[in-house]
């Protein structure tokens, strides 16, 4: 079997690697790349902690191939963070208490953060629409919405005072 | 869980990736969204020696307007339809449909010609382009067929689609004024395939009785399931409550599901029977609303 040689670029930076077809795009980015933020959950197309945005959708990576990603922008829990300071929807999680045992939410905060790039202003059956392909099984998901929610409202502030 | 061994291919036109299919027949299968293909392959269900990435072609995703049909290009993603508003001005059953498919991250990879070439009567579109009474193209070596919805679908995973072929459009006939639909679906949870669901599409004539109607089942049985019976009963009728009433009946009876942890047959047959009622219900009231 031929391997293929791909290139994707992973929080705006190019990486190269040859692989095998039938690698999986989580583990390309878990074990080649070594982004263990993305977590491997059911490894069934289920419950979404494997979450990351291909081209700007979010998408389950266990239900991706490494070489359909050849040429295409990822991003992972990894690049939310900017020059130290974590992005509103991280903030959101933590000021909100959005998580008990953790395991969901590199998916959670993904599936979040593209939810606000595309609707800046949610309302709590959007938040809860867009998450129902994310599954956790801790926090009855009422923090995770007022996590979401506390992202949008901080982010529709910073507008106000730019504005 | 990994995949067993194969070879991609990523061809860059619609002809590269027919030679391929040419070449290797049984041993390939097309990869579109990759959204039941592999989860089958890594649950080592399914397998293909070649898998034929169709992602990479040019203009397989579109949604129009076409000599009175509307067209969906065979790899346009659930998450498009869903979002289109020709779709949801002119074929709200679609709408429906693409709205409870798995689920939102999942739809932003699964494609429409997908759900339907995997020939699995658990799928929703099936249904949806039953009542439609929809048509697909399959482009071939020799050029391009149009297959009849109902003579698509041939056994559990078996579509009349050749080895050869690939699913490149699906057709829809753009219904008249005083037409609506609707998808009806009972799941277990977001992402589960349905317990049963309905698809129902309508026209009314001047007089508010039903002129044309179309009515097919998911997950009931080892094809999708048009109810036959139940549109013919309902053609010519006023649509009365006992009108709806007699027409889910008969599509319920229609339903020859099978038993498993969502449910028995008799509970699903019910299910076929209310989901069918609330469809036609829905549907009328968006046929007498347009």
């Amino acid at each position: 079997m031929a391997k293929h040689k791909i290139k994707v670029k992973v929080q705006g930076a190019e990486r190269e690697a040859e692989v095998e077809s039938r690698l999986l795009l989580v583990h390309f980015l878990r074990e080649v790349l070594g982004l263990t933020g993305t977590h491997i959950g059911c490894d069934t197309t289920h419950c979404g902690a494997c979450t990351v945005l291909l081209d700007g959708q979010p998408v389950k990576s266990c239900t991706v191939l490494a070489v359909q990603a050849d040429g295409r922008e990822v991003l992972t829990v990894e690049g939310l963070e900017q020059d130290g300071k974590l992005h509103p929807i991280q903030e959101g999680f933590w000021q909100e208490h959005g998580l008990q045992c953790g395991f969901c939410t590199p998916g959670m905060l993904m599936t979040g953060y593209a939810l606000l790039e595309r609707n800046a202003d949610p309302s709590e059956a959007e938040i809860r629409q867009a998450i129902s392909g994310n599954l956790c099984r801790c926090t009855g998901y009422v923090n995770i919405v007022k996590a979401v929610q506390h992202a949008a409202a901080a982010a529709k502030q910073r507008r106000t005072t730019a504005a | 869980m990994i995949p067993a061994a194969f070879d991609y291919h990523a061809p860059r036109t619609l002809d590269e990736a027919l030679a391929l299919l040419a070449e290797h027949r049984d041993d390939a299968k097309v990869l579109s969204g990759g959204q039941s293909l592999l989860p089958l392959m890594k649950l080592r269900l399914g397998g293909a020696a070649h898998l034929v990435d169709i992602g990479r072609i040019p203009g397989l995703e579109y949604i129009r307007e076409e000599g009175g049909s509307l067209r969906i290009g065979g790899r346009t993603r659930e998450a498009e339809l869903e979002r289109s508003e020709l779709i949801h001005a002119k074929l709200p059953l679609l709408a429906d449909t693409a709205a409870v498919i798995a689920d939102p991250l999942v739809r932003n990879l699964a494609t429409v010609g997908g759900n339907l070439a995997h020939g699995d009567p658990a799928n929703d579109h099936p249904a949806a382009m039953l009542a439609l009474r929809a048509e697909v193209v399959a482009t071939g070596p020799r050029g391009t067929r149009t297959i009849p919805i109902d003579e698509l679908f041939v056994g559990l995973f078996a579509t009349a689609l050749d080895a050869g072929e690939i699913l490149t459009e699906i057709r829809i006939p753009l219904p008249p004024p005083r037409s609506g639909g609707a998808y009806e679906k009972l799941e277990r949870k977001v992402g589960d395939f349905a317990t049963a669901a309905a698809a129902v599409q309508v026209t009314l004539g001047a007089r508010g009785a039903v002129e044309k109607a179309g009515i097919a089942l998911t997950n009931a049985g080892p094809t999708p399931v048009r109810a036959a019976e139940a549109e013919r009963y309902l053609v010519g009728k006023q649509p009365s409550d006992a009108a709806i009433a007699e027409a889910a009946r008969l599509a319920g009876a229609a339903a020859a599901p099978s038993a498993d942890r969502r449910g028995k047959v008799e509970y699903k047959r019910e299910m076929a029977r209310v989901l069918t009622a609330r469809a036609l219900r829905r549907a009328i009231q968006r046929a007498k609303e347009h």
